[in-house]
């Protein structure tokens, strides 16, 4: 049984573009071949989930099917003129339960319970609930089935983002671009292929898995020996090195999805920003994994305060972003799954934004007193860095291993 | 009221200042305007200038600007 699982390896590589040859001549010369993009499509989906992981490719038959169901009996909903808010929730409630039945089922002592969820599963709920929340905006007036389904199961970006938005989608997949637009397209999607290939499968292997064990090992040694907290300095090592791990083996897989998207004609967003130039945490969160972070402004902390400032519920301004943050946040973490360190690494991040927040209007009103120059910005950069790899730490689950011995 | 007068007079609330004189500075990239002042803004423009500009209609390219802000209020108003 064949079982690929995306970019791998350079054996992927190789057969994807063997795959996306006649798409690219056809782009090419303008046109959008969407039959054959389809058969490459499935035929990517159903190497991935072939073989070992075949239960998970029937729960997303199951789960495509679900959600179709969802969004077009909403979509039903909505054109028959009605809108109430109890029917959005129930729809949204709905397109999030089986995301919810797979973050729960880890906790239920079952072995049956492991086999649920599927590779994917997390990305695909962005989309879907962000969907039924612009159908109820009427931002989206009808949902086309097909590029819905093309939308969902475009496989690039399928394993983990980064997330895409329907309408920006759809506008691209309507169309094939015009060739000097296209030849661009083949030229960043090549710079972004090679700059995946350094960044995940060199600079991140040498950080991940040459570096990252070694460290692992030395911080739980002398962590038992130094007792306490456990704390040592081959902790602070593991601190860099799984933050450098993380940035460029995420990094370099959201450059491949990228990049092979523009081979596809589909400009998919990008996911990263040179995040560790960030001078602070809110400007790390328009740099860091962008598609997530903009899904969340956009659907959960706009909408979240535009329904509490409409209806009043919370009257001071600044009460309601800090509100807002964390339970931006907290969902965020929730999201990367039930274990405390990813909760705590939301309300980290949350309690570390509102204080940016307070910082910045201090700033805003004493202007004049507060220096700036390129000591003060280099500062602030060491500073958030150093803010954002603890957060990191807190992440990688290993202070649950170094205190707990589980993880 | 026009709809120029009316967005310069919101948007001078929210941020402190009169923007007449920085018509094409882009708003967000100098701080002036965050994801809640929005929020306030999309609120406000439905109060006083009459138009309903759901969150899932604002995307930041189209906004950016204060007469960016100007022509979507216009073109919003004349659908």
């Amino acid at each position: 049984m064949i079982n690929i699982q995306p970019y791998s390896n350079p054996r992927y590589f190789v057969i994807l573009f063997i795959a996306l040859l006649p798409l690219i001549i056809g782009l090419y010369h303008g046109r959008r071949f969407k039959a054959y993009e389809a058969f490459v499509s499935l035929l990517f989906l159903f190497l991935m989930f072939n073989g070992k992981d075949w239960i998970q490719g029937v729960q997303l038959i199951g789960y495509i099917i679900f959600q179709f169901l969802v969004t077009f009996a909403y979509q039903k909903y909505v054109n028959s003129g009605k809108n109430k808010t109890s029917v959005f929730c129930l729809a949204v409630i709905l397109a999030i339960l089986p995301l919810a039945a797979v973050k729960i089922a880890p906790l239920v002592p079952n072995k049956a319970a492991d086999l649920i969820g599927f590779f994917g599963i997390s990305y695909l709920t962005f989309k879907t609930v962000q969907v039924i929340m612009e159908l109820r905006d009427k931002t989206i007036k009808k949902v086309d089935p097909i590029t819905y389904a093309r939308f969902l199961l475009f496989f690039p970006t399928i394993s983990s983002g980064p997330i895409d938005r329907y309408r920006r989608f759809k506008e691209d997949y309507d169309k094939a671009p015009e060739r000097d637009k296209y030849i661009e397209n083949l030229k960043f999607g090549t710079r972004y292929i090679f700059q995946g290939f350094l960044y995940k499968f060199i600079i991140g292997y040498v950080f991940g898995t040459l570096w990252l064990p070694q460290l692992a090992k030395d911080a739980l040694f002398y962590g038992q020996a130094n007792g306490g907290l456990r704390l040592s300095w081959a902790l602070l090592g593991y601190m860099y090195c799984y933050s450098m791990y993380l940035f460029f083996d995420f990094a370099g897989y959201s450059l491949f999805a990228v990049g092979t998207s523009y081979f596809m004609g589909i400009r998919t967003p990008m996911n990263f920003n040179k995040p560790f130039i960030s001078q602070n945490i809110k400007d790390f969160w328009n740099r860091w994994h962008m598609t997530l972070s903009f899904w969340f402004r956009d659907f959960i902390f706009m909408r979240f305060t535009f329904f509490a400032m409409k209806h009043k519920l919370v009257k001071n301004r600044i009460r309601l972003s800090q509100l807002a943050y964390f339970v931006d946040f907290l969902i965020m973490g929730f999201w990367h799954g039930l274990t405390w360190y990813y909760i705590v690494y939301g309300i980290f991040h949350a309690t570390a934004i509102i204080i940016n927040d307070i910082w910045l209007r201090f700033k805003r009103k004493h202007q004049k007193q507060i220096p700036h120059n390129q000591f003060t910005k280099w500062f602030a950069i060491f500073l958030t860095f150093n803010v954002v790899c603890f957060s990191f730490l807190i992440f990688s689950g290993f202070l649950s291993t170094l205190w707990f011995g589980w993880k | 009221m026009d709809t120029k007068q009316a967005v310069l007079d919101i948007l001078n609330e929210l941020t402190g200042e009169d923007l007449s004189d920085q018509m094409d500075e882009n708003i967000f990239e100098n701080g002036l305007l965050d994801s809640m002042a929005t929020v306030q803004m999309l609120l406000e423009l439905q109060d006083k200038c009459d138009v309903t500009a759901p969150v899932s209609e604002f995307h930041r390219e189209d906004w950016d600007t204060p007469n960016k802000i100007i022509a979507k209020v216009e073109s919003l108003r004349n659908e």
